[in-house]
């Protein structure tokens, strides 16, 4: 009898999507930005106080924009791959220094290095918040138009540039 | 000096001051409260915006209130944090095509459950006709019945 | 060395455990009675051995042996004694052996109270509960071990997390698992009767202590919880639709559809195949609950660490046991016979509708937890389902079986007459009807939430009352309290369960409607009023506990001018964990609850502090524990005691009522 067979085939379909959810992440939250224009912004420069920082003066290029902390040990654990996309010249990547205290930054490139070009200072996190920010470290990537096309939730890995940030950045430098 | 005298004994405890409420305007916490309970802490994740002490959730309340005090409606200030971090911030799943089951799913199995029910009892009342007892059975029924008393 | 031995107890007993899944079951299938006598003696011989573990386990922590891995990573040396006995369920771990060795407890009570069963269906029952635990003996022995080593050992502990560190923490849990794990017995009961393949009414009558029994330490367990949740977290919330407090809810919304589809298939054997496949259910969500909490899939405040190869296990267990539970259903279900028949209006079809409303209810709430993995398993996005779902989608499904609950008793078995029903039911319903509207005006504020909670609970005292009014007059007897005494247990238990409900949804209604919050700054002196009550700040200072230091605030609470109580809300640091934790300051009342909680220490000593008044909370958590009694009354009815006990002067009288009946 068909009727007795239900049962157990919702439990079947249960089970799968169980199985399934052991290989998801429960608590990434994913960027409803991507696709969209890069919120844009006007913040003091951490190194240069009177110079300002904005997205718009970056448009017509590839570019990473990558929020970090010195008190965030997530962004030392990343620091590594940065410089090394920094040396590389593969692509440009923009610091934006998270709800920290300017002479710990400072403190803190000096001592591991600086791969940015300029660190813009968002002091109160009101610019993380429209980039959806909600831990650190977080790096977007930016097409020449000003869009957000991808967006790495935690440090950037080994893995995660080789795989997924470096082929979508060739992508979009030869459009 | 007397009406002062009086004055402060009426006045009862004059010493003991009212504490302050936290917050600058109690209409702008209402709704600040009425909204940050349907929130969702992106840190802690199971907390409420209203309960958490994450840094980002005071963040994200502060960004609220102003919102709140530039007089944006509950759906404008919904539609800001909805844009920047996705429907994974609304304790209550808005209403589209991906949600249909969820907000519908319940009722529509109670309704199935409902007709399997009534269903199933109809065709059971169909399926088994009530045994009439004959007249020779009624009298062995008896008999077994005092058999028992008998033996207990 | 101990360690080791409560290791090889476990080696031990896993093999006991497969001796008693195999051999009895095996032995019932093909009627060798020695085979089947293996199940009592290997279940008793389980226990002792995971109470061995057990007890090693407890020793380790007791003497702070660091070196073992479990211990390290829960305990520490500045925990007081309870505490670290408390924390062999604190993690992952532990909570398993905690869970397997309350497994052995049930079924060496089933080895006690079985005498009565048929040989074959006890050997069915204890091979079922026997392989259930192959699953988690093995799960520990491979994945999950409590008596793994470190070396070199730990020179102290991690500490039990500071938000367990309570005396909830010891008692909420076991009580929890014991209602559980409990079901597995009615889960053994079900599949012993489809293995043999005779569902007759003596399996439902069997069953029905045993569930009941699990269904009031799961009550009691889930009061608990959101107790402690109440009192811990500092927040005043006491439930949150997070997915491991509805991981123990949808057992419980099942276990509550057992019990009373368990009466209709005793009393008229109606149903069978329903009530079996409901006690499969029931089971299924407890090892769905143990998986959700243990696997990551779902984020919650409670989860256990998670580890995905701790989940794939877990998950194939579940696959294997419910699937091969409803495999067993869907071959032999269909062979089973149909009992009586009966009208749409009766007693059986009243208790059913209530089946149906609470299985569609517990559906909402599994929906509505699994629903963000469904989702992102489909790539559909993220979404989040919180309590105001749960709130909207529970709420309409369960008023109607609160409703139905007030009829189910007065109606007739097989047949009722509407009209018949309506007439008995009209004072009851007009007087719960007209003091739902008013009660609330009367106390200031009405709103429709208000008058129909208020609604729901009059109706439950009121339809109580009328059916005991009616069984009364039913009797024969000289006095008021001869007739009450001849009022059986379990008619009792029914109507105490019932007015516990009621007594919890006052509880509810009242706080949701009548409960007010204040969030201030304090400076010492300052006052603040809540209602009558009036707090005043006399100022924090430091103390030192056992493994904590805190900020200590004094409250002094007057009402009317006339001081009621103090109350001392700490904000706690522990520093093995670097955590800080705040203590709510509670003083409870039978009407109301005065809530005190400090925030943070602001600019020149003062404090934020968040104050509540929360009226009849209390009676939610009094409500379930009524609810637990009832269920207490109903087990110690006459007919469950054993039959040796039983005056023998019964047996005639039931044989005259009989005669009477049928003549």
């Amino acid at each position: 009898m068909s009727r007795f067979l239900l049962p157990l085939t919702i439990f079947a379909v249960v089970v799968g999507f169980l199985a399934v959810g052991l290989t998801l992440n429960p608590r990434e939250i994913p960027s409803p930005l991507v696709g969209k224009a890069a919120p844009d912004f006007s913040l003091p420069q951490l190194h240069e106080q009177d110079k300002v920082f904005s997205p718009k003066d970056l448009a017509g290029q590839v570019w990473l924009l990558n929020f970090w902390a010195s008190w965030c040990s997530g962004c030392k654990t990343e620091h590594p791959v940065l410089m090394q996309i920094a040396n590389s010249g593969a692509v440009p990547i923009y610091g934006m220094d998270y709800k920290d205290q300017r002479d710990e930054a400072l403190t803190w490139l000096n001592r591991w290095g600086n791969p940015y070009p300029i660190v813009g200072v968002d002091l109160v996190g009101r610019v993380g918040i429209d980039y959806g920010v909600y831990g650190v470290p977080e790096t977007y990537v930016i097409d020449k138009q000003g869009v957000i096309r991808y967006k790495q939730i935690g440090p950037v890995t080994e893995e995660a540039l080789a795989k997924t940030i470096l082929p979508l950045v060739k992508e979009l430098q030869a459009q | 000096m007397i009406w002062l005298a009086l004055m402060m004994l009426l006045s009862g405890p004059a010493w003991a001051e009212e504490a302050r409420p936290l917050g600058d305007d109690p209409v702008v916490e209402a709704r600040l409260k009425t909204l940050a309970v349907e929130l969702r802490c992106l840190v802690c994740q199971n907390q409420t915006l209203a309960d958490s002490n994450a840094p980002l959730a005071e963040d994200l309340r502060r960004e609220v209130r102003a919102m709140i005090v530039k007089n944006m409606s509950d759906q404008e200030i919904i539609e800001f944090l909805v844009s920047r971090y996705g429907d994974f911030v609304l304790y209550r799943p808005p209403l589209k095509l991906t949600t249909t089951v969820l907000w519908v799913g319940p009722f529509v199995l109670l309704a199935v459950g409902a007709i399997a029910l009534v269903v199933a009892l109809k065709r059971r009342g169909q399926k088994v006709a009530d045994a009439a007892i004959t007249e020779e059975e009624h009298r062995r029924v008896e008999q077994l019945l005092s058999e028992g008393v008998k033996r207990s | 060395m101990i360690p080791e031995i409560g290791h090889f107890a476990l080696i031990l007993a896993l093999c006991v455990a497969l001796v008693q899944g195999i051999l009895p079951i095996y032995g019932a299938a093909v009627g060798n009675a020695a085979l089947m006598s293996v199940a009592k003696p290997a279940a008793r011989l389980q226990f002792l051995l995971v109470l061995t573990a057990f007890g090693c386990l407890a020793y380790a922590f007791a003497a702070m042996d660091f070196s073992v891995l479990y211990v390290a990573a829960t305990s520490n040396s500045q925990l007081p004694l309870h505490y670290r006995l408390a924390a062999i369920w604190g993690a992952h771990e532990g909570s398993l052996l905690l869970w397997t060795f309350i497994l052995t407890i049930w079924m060496f009570a089933v080895t006690l109270f079985s005498a009565h069963l048929p040989e074959a269906t006890r050997s069915r029952i204890l091979g079922v509960m026997g392989l259930v635990s192959v699953g988690f003996l093995l799960f520990m022995l491979t994945v999950s071990n409590p008596f793994e080593r470190l070396i070199p050992a730990a020179p102290d502990g991690r500490d039990l997390n500071p938000l367990l560190q309570d005396p909830g923490m010891v008692i909420h849990p076991p009580m929890l698992y014991m209602g559980y794990v409990g079901f597995s017995v009615a889960f053994a009961f079900a599949i012993a009767a489809l293995l043999g393949g005779n569902l007759d009414a003596a399996w439902a009558r069997w069953s029905r202590p045993w569930t009941t029994v699990a269904w009031c330490f799961l009550t009691v367990g889930i009061a608990m919880g959101s107790g402690w949740a109440y009192y811990e977290l500092g927040w005043g919330g006491w439930w949150f639709w997070d997915p491991v407090e509805n991981a123990s809810f949808m057992p419980w919304l099942a276990g509550t559809a057992l019990v009373h589809s368990l009466a209709v298939t005793d009393k008229r054997g109606g149903f069978k195949v329903w009530t079996v496949l409901l006690a499969i259910m029931a089971f299924s969500l407890s090892l769905l609950g143990t998986f959700l909490v243990r696997s990551g899939v779902l984020t919650s405040v409670h989860a256990f660490a998670t580890d995905p190869k701790r989940g794939l296990f877990i998950l194939a267990f579940l696959a294997i046991v419910i699937g091969g539970s409803l495999a067993l259903y869907a071959w032999r279900a269909p062979k089973v016979g149909l009992g009586g028949s009966f009208a749409m209006v009766s007693r059986e079809g009243l208790l059913l509708a209530n089946n149906v409303l609470l299985v569609a209810a517990m559906g909402s709430v599994l929906l509505g937890t699994l629903y963000p993995l469904f989702l992102d398993a489909l790539d559909l996005g993220k979404i989040s389902v919180g309590p105001p779902y749960f709130d909207s989608v529970f709420v309409p499904l369960i008023v109607p079986a609160i409703f139905l609950m007030g009829i189910g008793p007065l109606a007739q078995w097989k047949k009722a007459s509407v009209p018949d029903l309506a007439q008995r039911l009209k004072w009851a319903f007009g007087v719960s009807v007209v003091s739902a509207l008013t009660l609330p005006i009367v106390m200031g504020n009405w709103t429709p939430m208000l008058s129909l909670g208020l609604l729901l609970a009059i109706w439950i005292v009121m339809t109580a009352l009328v059916t005991l009014r009616e069984r009364l007059t039913h009797i024969t007897g000289s006095s008021l309290m001869e007739r009450l005494a001849s009022v059986p247990r379990s008619y009792w238990g029914m109507l105490v369960a019932h007015c516990g409900i009621a007594v919890f949804i006052v509880g509810v209604t009242m706080v949701k409607g009548f409960e007010t919050e204040k969030d201030v700054r304090m400076n010492v002196g300052e006052t603040t009023t809540i209602g009558n009550y009036t707090f005043r700040f006399d100022g924090a200072h430091d103390v030192k506990g056992p493994n904590y230091t805190a900020a200590r605030g004094t409250f002094s609470v007057s009402r009317d001018g006339r001081e009621i109580t103090v109350l001392y809300p700490e904000k706690r640091r522990y520093p093995v964990q670097n955590q800080i934790m705040t203590e709510a300051a509670i003083d409870t009342g039978l009407l109301r609850d005065l809530y005190v909680s400090l925030g943070e220490p602001l600019d020149d000593g003062a404090w934020s502090v968040r104050l509540y008044h929360k009226p009849f909370i209390d009676w939610i958590w009094g409500g379930c524990f009524i609810m637990a009694v009832g269920g207490v009354l109903a087990i110690s009815d006459r007919r469950y005691r054993p039959a040796w006990r039983r005056e023998t002067q019964e047996a005639p009288a039931a044989v005259e009522t009989a005669r009477r009946k049928y003549a």
